[in-house]
């Protein structure tokens, strides 16, 4: 089922992970099979980096019209504006595809965001004498999250927008920060092959500046 | 009742379980010429298909959420992008717990068993664990001398990090190069310095240079997910894959052994094991059997192969087997540290875990208020490709919404450590497993009902640790909640740690013991035992190591006893 070959998405150079791996065992003089070990000796870090390199080429996010599979077009563009909110830069990156396909393969999950979209917008109706989260305004948007996005405002009447907003927080965040932008963006390197490794002394150095020890 | 099929052929040994015991025991003896059939319960391990480096979690629809989302509910048996590895809980295989008692049962079902996944530290037992001198638990057969050069063979072999640091507490190897500390454990070995806790080179299965025609490590700290190059220890791709080439191995997958059967003499003929695949039992006959299923499989497979000459089933007339049964004892801590807010941005991946390790620094400390000691394993740093869940700690802790979170989110990134205990627990009478009366699993073989209690020793082991790691934490400059500490909730469950050792000990003496000082039966002169299960005691350090040592010790006096006639 959690196959990656079957979840490539669509746009990709065709290359899959199945032969970028049969590369590197051809790379490595592994034989196919079982017989994952064979004569290495020739291997070489270079080897491996081309095959990470080989393995990550398939990866580009198709971002086209996106027909959502477990919520429905309203919730999904709910979904998506809240999104937006959490992280900038989350419609662009595609974040609540991440949660709409979560709900679609998951009933609980489904659950826990159709009623707290619904929460969402019967709160905002309240608020704003009839403009669901979508058609009501930045600033009337704003408002809201700012009760909900906090522990501290908990109240009988605010505790299911609070840990429903707790739910999209956590999962517009995994969602943003696995994919490649927010990978990049919060600063991960590696994932790579290297001959040798070593630590830079700029990094040593600029925390050993903020401590003392 | 099964229709039984024996095998007309009869293999010299038959091993049972391919993990660091039987991976081990299939090497040494096929290296010998001798002809081995290995019976593993779970599939065959096929790297290439099975193990998931380098692969982003962007390239899974589900990110590793699992194709459920099992994850976000606590459902997912392990990491999605680990190594096969199994769970405590296998389905159709249950085991049982005394009332009151809580006991976790870790099983492996898969070729090379736990070490495609394992943590690969690698920590020789030293000459005291041997020998203990409190007298809180029995010596061992053998003496550290004894076992130092199997140490040396296991090291040669598997490829082991490390520096020759002169401790009695943590003996020194046949190493490999160390590799160098990141930012975050720089930061610890200072720490360490003020508070006087040494902060060495870690000792793990990675190869710093090539060995054995295994590749040099290429440093992408994924060891986890199974490394495609071998150059982390597994048994499938160290030991077994290349002993199939020789033609003196029989692999048999998806066999879950149900007893051992003796003849008149008392020696073992045959394995009975259930054919999975077909629910039928078969029979492959032998000269000899290495078991090393794990620890308590391995118990439980001598407990149900009964007879009438062996009543408390295979050697077991001193009644010791499943007794003697302990895990690790776990504590873990982690904590910000402000002064990594924002570092620079740099490749840390490295080998797969920790760079540096604190061994036991207390040994001649008098004035502590528990006996033996524990180990101080050290994350920390970005930690790899994040995941899902690698910034709820921050969302949680700083909610709101909107640039400012992305703001802590990068900021907060790779500033923390992780410090977690591994210590040694005592033998004790209340910790054993025995034969469920009541249970049998989806094959019909009867279960294992398990009896766990930690005592004062490890509770006041706990403490300890939890001190100790809060002051490094408060000396990098990161905060703990003064929390009231209460040992006896945040001790680790028996078997959570997945370290459990004993239940077939040996010792010198057969009324006490059910091994020999070579893992040879005592009533049984053809059956060995070559996993955890015949350790005496649970050293502070981790097992993998010794019982790779251990079996490669019992397969060369098998192979030489076989030579000279006496198996």
């Amino acid at each position: 089922m959690s196959n990656p070959e079957r979840t490539s998405p669509k746009g990709t150079s065709g290359f899959s992970r199945r032969a970028a791996l049969v590369q590197i065992g051809a790379g490595l003089g592994l034989t196919a099979a079982s017989e994952g070990l064979a004569e290495a000796q020739q291997a070489t870090a270079a080897q491996a980096h081309a095959a990470h390199v080989a393995a990550q080429a398939q990866t580009t996010h198709a971002v086209g019209t996106f027909m959502p599979k477990g919520l429905n077009s309203h919730e999904y563009a709910t979904l998506d504006s809240m999104a937006e909110w959490i992280v900038p830069g989350a419609h662009a990156n595609g974040s609540a595809q991440f949660i709409d396909f979560m709900c679609s393969v998951n009933d609980e999950m489904k659950v826990i965001y159709t009623g707290g979209l619904a929460w969402i917008d019967d709160t905002m109706r309240k608020r704003t004498e009839g403009s669901d989260f979508l058609h009501a305004s930045k600033d009337q948007q704003k408002a809201l999250l700012d009760v909900i996005a906090f522990r501290e405002n908990h109240s009988p009447e605010t505790g299911p927008g609070i840990r429903f907003f707790d739910w999209t927080r956590r999962m517009v965040v995994d969602s943003y920060y696995t994919s490649a932008q927010g990978i990049k963006e919060v600063g991960y390197i590696g994932n790579t092959g290297m001959a040798t490794f070593s630590v830079p002394q700029e990094a040593v150095d600029y925390v050993m500046k903020r401590i003392d020890l | 009742m099964f229709q039984v099929s024996r095998t007309p052929q009869a293999f010299d040994v038959v091993v049972i379980g391919s993990g660091a015991g039987g991976g081990t025991a299939v090497k040494v003896l096929t290296d010998a010429g001798i002809r081995v059939a290995l019976l593993e319960a779970g599939p065959m391990l096929t790297p290439e298909k099975d193990f998931k480096e380098h692969v982003w979690p962007y390239q899974v629809d589900h990110r590793g959420a699992g194709s459920h989302g099992e994850a976000y509910f606590g459902r997912q048996q392990w990491g999605y992008f680990s190594a096969p590895n199994g769970y405590w809980d296998v389905p159709g295989e249950p085991y049982t717990v005394a009332p009151g008692e809580e006991w976790k049962w870790f099983r492996s079902r898969i070729l090379g068993g736990r070490t495609n996944h394992y943590g690969r530290i690698s920590l020789r037992f030293s000459d005291y664990d041997f020998k203990p001198e409190d007298g809180l638990s029995d010596p061992w057969p053998v003496t550290y001398d004894e076992m130092s050069p199997y140490y040396d063979k296991a090291e040669g072999f598997i490829g082991v990090t490390g520096t020759k640091e002169g401790l009695r507490t943590a003996p020194d190897g046949n190493f490999l190069p160390p590799i160098a500390p990141r930012v975050h454990e720089q930061l610890i070995q200072k720490a360490g310095k003020k508070l006087n806790i040494p902060v060495i080179p870690s000792r793990m299965a990675m190869l710093t240079k090539a060995v054995n025609g295994r590749a040099a490590c290429h440093y992408c700290g994924q060891c986890g997910r199974g490394c495609l190059t071998a150059s982390a220890f597994s048994s499938s791709q160290a030991m077994i894959f290349p002993a199939m080439k020789t033609g003196k191995l029989t692999v048999i997958t998806g066999a879950m052994a149900r007893e051992l059967i003796t003849d008149g003499s008392g020696k073992v003929t045959a394995v009975s094991y259930v054919d999975k695949a077909t629910r039928t039992e078969k029979q492959i006959r032998c000269r000899a059997v290495m078991v090393a299923a794990s620890a308590c499989e391995s118990a439980r497979l001598l407990l149900n192969s009964k007879s009438p000459r062996f009543s408390n089933g295979l050697a077991n007339s001193g009644g010791a087997v499943g007794r003697y049964l302990t895990d690790s004892v776990g504590y873990a801590m982690g904590g910000h540290v402000p002064a990594m807010e924002g570092m620079p941005r740099h490749n840390s991946d490295g080998i797969g875990g920790m760079h540096v390790y604190v061994p036991w620094w207390l040994h001649d400390d008098k004035s502590k208020d528990f006996p033996r000691g524990y180990h101080i394993e050290i994350g920390g740093g970005p930690g790899g490709i994040p995941q899902l869940g690698t910034f709820a700690g921050v969302c949680s802790q700083y909610q709101g919404y909107g640039q400012q979170l992305k703001d802590q989110i990068y900021q907060n990134f790779g500033a923390q450590v992780h410090f977690a205990g591994r210590g040694e627990m005592i033998p004790n009478k209340n910790s054993y497993c025995e034969i469920d009366p009541d249970r049998v699993d989806q094959f019909g073989i009867p279960v294992l009902r398990f009896h766990f209690k930690w005592s004062d020793a490890e509770y006041n082991q706990v403490k300890h640790m939890h001190q100790t790691f809060s002051a490094m934490i408060e000396t990098l400059g990161g905060t703990v909640s003064k929390r009231p500490f209460d040992s006896t909730k945040e001790i680790s469950a028996g078997g959570f740690i997945i370290h459990e050792a004993g239940a077939v000990r040996m010792g010198a003496d057969p009324k006490t013991s059910a091994l020999n000082k070579y893992c040879q039966a005592h009533d049984v002169k053809n059956l060995f035992v070559c996993d955890a299960a015949p350790f005496v005691s649970q050293p502070d350090k981790n097992v993998t190591l010794s019982i790779v040592a251990f079996a490669w010790r019992a397969s060369e006096y098998l192979a030489e006893e076989m030579r000279k006639g006496n198996v």
